[in-house]
């Protein structure tokens, strides 16, 4: 299974963490400096796996961001590569050619994108098609909610005026 | 709930309250995240410390838009600065059955984040929330977000409660294409794997979504079954082997094949006949697939599941020589070393095919491959190619950069030491090895190198002359003086030197060496043991001068000529310095004695000199700090003196030998250092019988009467303790005083039962068995256990081509080389109660597993209660399970537990086996009653399946 997803800017940012196994905050920073120290420093040609306590991080490069993903020594490092490429591409196809910016402003999208791909440090979505549909509809589902919401203010707000 | 809101806002009583202009003027994320990126670098802590600030006091706020704001940020914080957000956690709570989609999703994710499953305390108040998202009715986007907090924060209360209303979503009743089916199995998988109680309950709905006609619930499923097989004992999965197959056979996802190749790594090499089923798609696989990740991990499941089909290894190994060999691709290298690692020993022929490949890995830019290959090739070392491959990488390490270096000889001296140096043959290569070792510019690995030098020298008695001449090589170079790295070795070569002194073709030199200027950068203690040397080979050269003399009087009264038979009659270690003495001088051609050599290894003058340097060089050190160098080289002038005193008397040749104190003086000197060293077990303490007439137990109060009784005694031997060898050595703690000797054995005399022997003659009158006592038979010879050791080497499948037979290594029956594998207990217990649980779901009435019967053992108080329980929570347990899976009533029967407060939950497992033994014939008519539901499916396996015992228990 997939332990944790760290996205890490270049400079060492942390631009996204998400926990599937029990970490305490502790821990957590604690691994993050570890892996940036392991990860960052790595030259552009090597391989993408990194050995670290017993397990395997995979990270990739993509543009000034590095998305690692922590796995079990018996688990497919190939397969998260794919993972990892197939979550880029659906952040890009969400957030037309995706950019750190993005994430940084956006950062719960991130999360909810990252929700319909792994669940419980599994994968579970294939189909970038479908996690798209999901997500509008996550996104259209909130969006009416909050019109209903605003007009409902904005009507006590002139009516209590 | 409300009531929880308060107290807990109650414990924040010293923020302000909350206001209506916090709520108007509240920053949002935009504003804090544009804040922290615009702040100048250094002010980041001061900026984080007010938004949280800004935050405790929001978050309490009655508004929930201003309280869901608050939590956003701190979601921020928290995620990506690594702030403490635990404290919120019941502030995420409060949001979660907010009915606007919006802020739900926040406090969801803000939940996910910062609840820990042992440590949230309010992580219960949050089990009736969860239970209302996942109900049906709710909106299936809820429901998601309720399964992946259940998913990431689920702790063992929790998974038992929950556990129930993870059916309904699990279920194929639930709408065919809902995404909510995938994410209830792979909740239900971490359920499980918190609180494998819960097995009975969902482990059938989940083996049902392995037939699913939507590939993303088959997807789920496997997953879930590959990390159960993977986290623990896969044997309970055995009987689903027919419907993995099924679903490899059918399935063409590589995500799905990917997992279902890890479940059959497992279960392969429990069942031989499922392998030899699995080699053909696995070959057809191997061919035909064009996803790397596919062939990797079909490779994988072929070198760890089944190693015996030598067509799918020929296969897979063909694969990863094309892995090896991608120039371009270095993921593809690494895994295709780390297949190749894969391997056992049984197909080294795998890695001798590649050997080049492998060796060139040693030089890849990338320090991981690096590193596997190293791996590779230490696991294919054998006593055949140890010679070969340890030199390769000895040589390799001098070109590489420091750290590579000090891996390559990590692995070569763990590989070598390994179980008593079982691979080593012969050990003057070992030992040259080591030296050269040393002499690398980047070794850092001193302490190891030190270790192995003097293990050596006390259990191979035929390395020892290498051994010295290595050590001589190391200690006459002033070059090495000064790398802290070494001073380790040198001290262990210092001591071989003294102790093996016999054996050094010029002890004269030796001493130079050991006394040389630059020997001040040494530590204290390295030093200590050097002036130990020195003592060591001066009471050798002395008594070696006096034994020749000797020699040399009985023959000149013989023959006339003094010369001739003195030089015929050298001893064996003067012989053989004179035939080398060319290059023993050649390398140090300043050396003092270098022209006294020539003829006469020990003359007068040499002595003189000798003791003239030794005085000059030692004589300052009397007054150092450090109290090992200190007493040392109080011993050693202390000896110097008295020699003096002796030789300053009679100088020619004659007088020496009739002046009999200076014999008895070396006399005592040679039995003090002849006792020959060896390696003590660390058990040795235990084997000490324990004399008739001690007490042990008792007070050790009467010994103040020995005290007050012989008060010199004492001092004495604290005196002498002093003086001791940092190797463990006792001998050398009898005094170079006759005197104080003679009164220590008075006193063993008298109160010898609170004395451990010495080494010394009382030692045959006492019953004690010495510590080194292995060492006695093992030098004679012949000790049948070397014997099994020395043939169970020639076990290794592999051609031996010994050109000299390998020296006897002493090695202690226990104790020794001894490696504990510290495994993850803890897990594996955790592991075992899950399997055992799944394996009670699956099978029922098999035979009861590990964890069962620990079950059984905590529960049995509980069991009367429990079986008369048992007509009414079967019935229950019907009511429970209606919705599609009557057939497995032995499964069902299990769940009987839902529901019920956790007071129960682990009682049943033993009144399930009598349950089981009664219902036995029942249960079995429905087995076969409702088998026909799969049987189409599993036909593909049904002439496999009859002949396995486990496997017709369950859906054949």
């Amino acid at each position: 299974m997939i332990h944790f997803v760290i996205l890490l800017s270049r400079q060492g940012k942390v631009r996204l963490t998400k926990w599937y196994s029990p970490y305490s905050q502790k821990e957590r920073t604690k691994v993050i400096r570890e892996l940036s120290g392991l990860i960052l420093t790595r030259g552009p040609k090597l391989c993408n796996f990194v050995e670290w306590k017993g397990y395997k991080v995979v990270y990739r490069r993509y543009a000034s961001l590095y998305f690692c993903m922590c796995i079990d020594a018996d688990d497919n490092e190939l397969e998260i590569l794919e993972i990892i490429h197939h979550f880029v591409e659906i952040l890009d196809r969400y957030f037309g050619s995706v950019c750190e910016l993005d994430l940084i402003f956006n950062f719960h999208k991130a999360y909810y994108i990252l929700d319909e791909i792994l669940i419980a440090g599994e994968f579970q979505e294939p189909s970038k098609k479908t996690v798209a549909r999901l997500i509008a509809a996550q996104d259209s589902l909130v969006e009416t909610a909050q019109e209903q919401a605003s007009s409902i203010s904005n009507m006590i707000g002139q009516a209590t005026k | 709930m409300a009531g929880g809101s308060s107290s807990s806002s109650s414990s924040f009583s010293t923020a302000p309250a909350p206001s209506l202009v916090d709520s108007l003027f509240q920053r949002s994320l935009d504003d804090l995240i544009k804040a922290l990126r615009s702040q100048p670098a250094g002010a980041e802590p001061s900026l984080l410390s007010r938004a949280v600030a800004e935050i405790r006091r929001e978050i309490r706020s009655p508004d929930p838009d201003t309280k869901a704001v608050a939590l956003q940020k701190l979601t921020y914080l928290s995620s990506l600065h690594g702030l403490d957000a635990s404290w919120a956690a019941f502030h995420a709570l409060e949001l979660l059955p907010s009915p606007s989609p919006l802020h739900k999703r926040l406090a969801y994710v803000a939940a996910s984040l910062s609840f820990h499953p042992s440590t949230t305390d309010v992580l219960p108040l949050s089990t009736h929330q969860l239970r209302k998202d996942l109900s049906p009715s709710s909106p299936p986007p809820f429901s998601s977000l309720a399964l992946h907090l259940l998913s990431l924060s689920a702790s063992p209360d929790l998974a038992l409660h929950l556990a129930p209303d993870l059916l309904p979503l699990l279920s194929p009743r639930s709408s065919p294409s809902s995404p909510l089916r995938p994410k209830a199995a792979a909740a239900a998988l971490r359920t499980l794997s918190v609180c494998p109680d819960v097995a009975p309950l969902l482990f059938k709905p989940l083996v049902d979504c392995l037939s699913s006609p939507d590939l993303r619930v088959v997807s789920a499923a496997v997953g879930a079954f590959a990390e159960l097989a993977s986290s623990g004992d896969p044997t309970p999965y055995l009987p689903l082997a027919p419907e993995f197959y099924r679903v490899l056979a059918e399935s063409g996802s590589n995500w799905i094949l990917i997992k279902l190749l890890k479940i059959f790594t497992r279960l392969a090499p429990l069942e031989p006949r499922l392998a030899a089923r699995l080699v053909d798609p696995l070959c057809d696989l191997l061919r035909r697939s064009s996803a790397q990740s596919l062939v990797f991990e079909c490779v994988r499941t072929v070198f760890s599941g089944l190693p015996d089909h030598d067509r799918a290894v020929r296969l897979a190994v063909d694969k990863v020589r094309e892995f090896l060999a991608s120039a371009d691709d270095p993921n593809l290298r690494y895994l295709g070393l780390r297949a190749l690692s894969m391997l056992g020993p049984r197909h080294s022929w795998a890695v001798e095919e590649s050997r080049e490949a492998v060796i060139r890995s040693l030089a890849d830019p990338d320090p991981n491959i690096r590193r596997e290959a190293l791996h590779l090739i230490m696991v294919m070392v054998f006593d055949s190619n140890v010679v070969e491959i340890s030199v390769l990488l000895v040589n390799y390490a001098m070109k590489s950069d420091p750290i590579f270096a000090n891996e390559l000889l990590d692995a070569v001296l763990t590989t070598c030491r390994r179980n008593v140096y079982e691979l080593i043959v012969d050990f003057d290569w070992y030992v040259s090895l080591l030296g050269e070792m040393a002499r690398n510019p980047h070794c850092t690995r001193g302490e190891e190198i030190e270790r192995q030098i003097v293990d050596i020298g006390l259990r191979v008695r035929d390395a020892r002359p290498e051994l010295v001449r290595v050590a001589r090589g190391l200690l006459i170079d002033p070059a090495l003086l000064g790398n802290p790295f070494l001073c380790r070795i040198l001290s262990a070569a210092a001591w071989v030197s003294g102790e093996y002194v016999e054996f050094s073709r010029n002890p004269l030199e030796l001493v130079e060496a050991l006394l040389q200027p630059r020997t001040s950068l040494l530590p204290p203690l390295v030093r200590a043991v050097y002036i130990q040397a020195v003592f060591k080979v001066l009471a050798f050269c002395f008594s070696t001068y006096i034994d020749q003399l000797e020699i040399s009087q009985l023959s000149s009264s013989i023959v006339e000529s003094n010369t001739a038979a003195a030089a015929s009659c050298i001893a064996d270690g003067i012989a053989g310095m004179e035939s080398t003495d060319g290059i023993a001088t050649g390398d140090k051609p300043a050396s003092l004695f270098s022209s006294i050599e020539n003829k006469d290894p020990f003359t007068c003058e040499s002595l003189t000199k000798l003791l003239i340097l030794i005085e000059t060089a030692v004589g300052p050190l009397s007054e150092n700090d450090e109290v090992e160098v200190h007493g040392r080289a109080r011993n050693l002038l202390g000896l110097i003196h008295m020699l003096r005193e002796i030789l300053t008397w009679k100088t020619e040749e004659q007088g020496f030998i009739k002046d009999n104190r200076i014999g008895e003086i070396v006399n005592l000197l040679q039995s003090m250092f002849s006792e020959e060293l060896g390696p003590v077990s660390v058990n040795a303490q235990n084997r000490v019988p324990v004399p008739e007439g001690l007490v042990l137990e008792e007070n050790l109060a009467d010994l103040a009467w020995t005290l007050t009784e012989d008060d010199t005694a004492p001092s004495m031997s604290i005196s002498f303790s002093l003086r001791s060898h940092q190797h463990g050595k006792t001998k050398d703690a009898a005094a170079s005083s006759v005197r104080s000797a003679s009164l220590l054995a008075e006193h063993r005399k008298r109160h010898g039962l609170y004395y451990l022997p010495t080494e010394k003659d009382e030692t045959e009158s006492n019953d004690y068995p010495r510590a080194n006592d292995p060492l006695l038979p093992a030098s004679q010879g012949d000790v049948p256990e070397d014997l099994v050791k020395l043939t169970k080497q020639s076990l290794i499948p592999r051609k031996v081509k010994h050109t000299k037979p390998r020296p006897v290594v002493i090695k202690l029956d226990e104790g020794d080389g001894v490696s504990t594998f510290p495994s993850t207990t803890v897990k594996e217990s955790k592991d075992d109660l899950l399997s055992g649980a799944i394996h009670d779901a699956l099978l029922g009435e098999g035979k009861p597993s590990s964890s069962q019967k620990r079950y059984s053992d905590k529960s049995s108080r509980g069991r009367v209660k429990d079986i008369a329980d048992t007509g009414e929570s079967v019935s229950q347990s019907k009511e429970n399970l209606e919705s599609g899976n009557r057939e497995h009533r032995s499964s069902g029967s299990k769940s009987k537990h839902r529901g019920h407060g956790k007071e129960r939950h682990r009682s049943p497992q033993k009144n399930e086996e009598k349950e089981e033994k009664n219902h036995r014939n029942s249960a079995r008519s429905s087995h076969h009653h409702e088998r026909h539901k799969h049987r189409p499916r599993g036909e593909a396996l049904l002439n496999v399946a009859p002949r396995a015992p486990v496997i017709q228990h369950f859906l054949l």
